[in-house]
């Protein structure tokens, strides 16, 4: 690695000429073209501040323990941090907001399992796992169970939740930077993806662990300003600042549209203060409840969130960092409500799914509503810069999910499975930073393959696998003195495959015959609504309603096209991906079915089993999970 | 590195056996009770709409309380057992480990 310094400059330049070209490319982003040089100068900044930390941490990084986890040198504070810069993707940090300055309460609701998650955490596995485990969850299950069946086992899972999450953060890290700024989506996801490898090759976890950190700042910084702006004028006074809220025309006519037919007869204030009740988008509860248990349970499961407790000292660091982490994300979401509501007052929805459908830009147009507006250099400059922290975070939990996959595979599989433990501290650093460069290649061609798709079930997917699979076998083998490696070869493969399966006959797949109904529905009722806004615009009395007429004649035409492009792309296809008509379940969350399953299935092929060294291994097991005896020790600096 | 431990002996021992006893009995009282609460938010919002819409303080109507409520539950949970980690379960492992590394030596 000598000529470490000399690739992160030349990375650094490369990165630095790109984002001088996107100057050129921009092309209509939520950042007006002529102000496309502020979003320049602020991802540029952030950029160079995050390449400096890695060209210093690439100088220290040379063990293993080094490359996988920091020297074990992280502080709870700081790993609290990076466990929030983590956690908090894009889709907690522009999704949560957005569902909420779109659909109110049910947005809010729906932020409150992603904190819950952590008491999880918290209470069963951080300790633990930091007392018995090395590096990757592959060694946390092969304490006790067969170390080769269980480290294969451990890799094949952690690469598949990490390729699912990769892929909805590479998809949607691409449209959003394509969103924002304007730059290209292949450009996007490329850019994403060689900073994040820079990053990752270079500084293992150490960069890893300060890139989070740095962008978690500056995500609750932002979050932090947007708020007190927002909420000021209100004189930071709760029922002040929903008063407004629901006596917000445009928040009455966003309800107003959600509830169609059942609005008819709400007096405005009704329809303000249905807002702040649940129902406007969560329609399911079971579905709710199934994605629920795979958050609470999922969470704990997810390689990328376990692997942060290897970096701390001790036992007690590992605690402290939970406890940051809960004080960070949870503060983070009480933040968003204000963050949501203040969008859907000062923005209003229909501004909002102008630019995206799904509510993503309800924080940016908020920061640049509050700089002054679409006109401002001010306003602009915080788009830019909650643009930049939106880029960052996208960078920062890819950088977290490769790290992850490439440790499974250089680790767990390469010298666990492959060289049978044995190799030297050099060959297998090397071994991580060529499987770093292998994982994020497949990255940046999955992002690239995948683009259009709809991606974002895969989130919730990879929180399902991780419950399913993970959880159980990490969970009974901690605390259950019967199970065995013949519990988690079942239990992994049963709760994946379930979890997958599920999700395929699942409501989320698309299905041709029903978007092909859909649409020629909408095509029956928007044909005479065309007819009769031509008839009215002939006989239109003034220029003004004619302009207004005309508005709608062209909105309505839009959706009588998008309608025959939808009956034209399916044209022909009769079955979804795999085979159906359409959806098995009505359920979209599989937790509910293959969380139970997943831990069935490690019970019962535990018991099917025999296996003399799990057995053997619990009384040790138990012991140094609870006391921390013989636990892995940190590098002395 | 170290010596073998006697795994065995330790786990049989009164002060590990009480330590498991207390920790087992915290944690999962903790955990479940953490799980019940955060359930009845969905689906006091999905079956208990009525209670759910009754203003308490200006627009403020318990469904807004009772989520806000979830965000103290849960601070509160890791604060207690924070706490009592540190005090209890923390001292009582480490003299468990004084004791092995005295029983080791011993033989």
């Amino acid at each position: 690695m000598k000529h470490t310094r000399l690739v992160v400059c030349a990375i650094g330049a490369a990165l630095g000429a790109l984002s001088l070209n996107a100057y050129a490319i921009f092309k209509g982003g939520a950042v007006p073209e002529r102000f496309g040089w502020l979003a320049v100068v602020v991802f540029a900044a952030i950029i160079a501040l995050t390449m400096y930390v890695t060209y210093l941490a690439a100088k220290r990084v040379k063990s293993t323990q080094e490359f996988y986890a920091a020297g074990r040198s992280v502080s709870g504070l700081q790993n609290g941090w990076a466990i929030a810069g983590d956690y908090l993707s894009a889709a907690s940090f522009l999704g949560i907001a957005g569902l909420i300055s779109l659909y109110g309460y049910d947005g809010f609701m729906y932020s409150v399992g992603w904190l819950v998650a952590y008491i999880t955490v918290l209470l069963v596995i951080a300790e633990p796992c930091r007392n018995i485990g090395k590096y990757t969850l592959g060694d946390i299950l092969a304490f006790r169970n067969d170390p080769k069946t269980a480290k294969t086992m451990a890799a094949i899972s952690t690469i598949t939740v990490s390729t699912f999450y990769l892929t909805a953060q590479m998809v949607g890290g691409g449209v959003l930077v394509k969103t924002l700024i304007g730059i290209d989506y292949e450009i996007s996801v490329i850019a994403v993806g060689v900073l994040m490898l820079a990053y990752v090759v270079f500084g293992g976890m150490v960069a890893t662990t300060y890139v989070q950190i740095i962008k978690a700042i500056l995500l609750v910084t932002a979050s932090i300003l947007l708020v007190i702006f927002t909420w000021a004028p209100y004189g930071f006074s709760l029922p002040g600042f929903l008063e407004a809220v629901v006596g917000d025309a445009k928040v009455q006519a966003q309800v107003a549209k959600l509830l169609g037919d059942a609005a008819a007869n709400m007096t405005p204030q009704e329809l303000g203060q249905r807002f702040l009740e649940p129902g406007l988008y969560l329609k399911n509860p079971i579905d709710q409840i199934s994605l629920g248990m795979a958050l609470v349970l999922g969470t704990a499961g997810m390689p990328h969130i376990l692997m942060r407790f290897f970096t701390v000292p001790s036992a007690q660091q590992a605690r402290v960092s939970v406890i940051w982490a809960m004080a960070i994300i949870g503060g983070f979401y009480v933040l968003t409500l204000f963050i949501g509501n203040g969008s859907a007052i000062n923005v209003g929805a229909a501004q909002i799914t102008a630019i995206d459908k799904g509510g993503n830009m309800a924080g940016p147009l908020l920061a640049q509503f509050i700089g002054g507006g679409a006109e401002s250099l001010l306003g602009n400059l915080f788009l830019a810069f909650v643009a930049a922290v939106a880029f960052a975070t996208i960078v920062a939990v890819v950088a977290g999910l490769v790290l992850a996959s490439a440790s499974a595979m250089s680790h767990d599989i390469w010298v666990g499975v492959i060289k049978g433990e044995h190799a030297t501290q050099e060959e297998e650093v090397r071994a991580a930073r060529i499987s770093a460069l292998i994982v994020g290649a497949a990255a940046i061609l999955i992002g690239i393959a995948a683009k259009g798709q709809n991606v974002a079930h895969l989130v919730a997917l990879a929180f399902a696998v991780a419950a399913s699979s993970n959880l159980p076998c990490v969970l009974l083998t901690l605390y259950w003195k019967r199970c065995n490696t013949g519990g988690i070869v079942l239990g992994m493969l049963v709760g994946a495959f379930s979890a997958i399966a599920l999700v395929m006959v699942s409501p989320n797949m698309t299905y041709p015959k029903i978007e092909r109904a859909k649409a020629e529905k909408a095509i029956e009722g928007v044909t005479p609504k065309i007819a009769k806004l031509e008839a009215d615009l002939a006989a239109a009395p003034d220029e003004a309603s004619r302009a207004k007429l005309d508005g709608d004649l062209t909105k309505a035409r839009k959706e009588l096209t998008a309608a025959q492009d939808t009956i034209k792309k399916f044209e022909g296809q009769e079955t979804s991906m795999v085979g159906l008509e359409k959806p098995l379940i009505e359920l979209r969350n599989p937790g509910l079915y293959s969380i139970p399953l997943g831990f069935l299935c490690v019970i019962i092929g535990s018991l099917l089993w025999r296996d003399r060294r799990s057995d053997e291994m619990w009384d040790e097991l138990y012991v140094r999970q609870n006391t921390g005896i013989h636990a892995e020790q940190a590098t002395a600096h | 590195m170290a010596q073998a431990m006697d795994w065995r002996a330790i786990d049989a021992h009164p002060q590990f056996q009480e330590l498991h006893r207390r920790k087992s009995r915290f944690l999962w009282t903790l955990m479940i009770f953490s799980v019940i609460y955060y359930f009845l938010l969905p689906i006091g919002a999905a079956y208990f709409t009525d209670i759910f819409r009754i203003k308490v303080w200006g627009p403020v109507n318990v469904g807004i309380l009772f989520a806000l409520s979830e965000f103290i539950v849960a601070w509160a949970i890791a604060f207690i057992y924070a706490r009592v980690a540190s005090r209890e379960f923390d001292p009582m492992a480490d003299r468990i480990l004084r004791q092995a590394d005295s029983m080791r030596s011993a033989k």
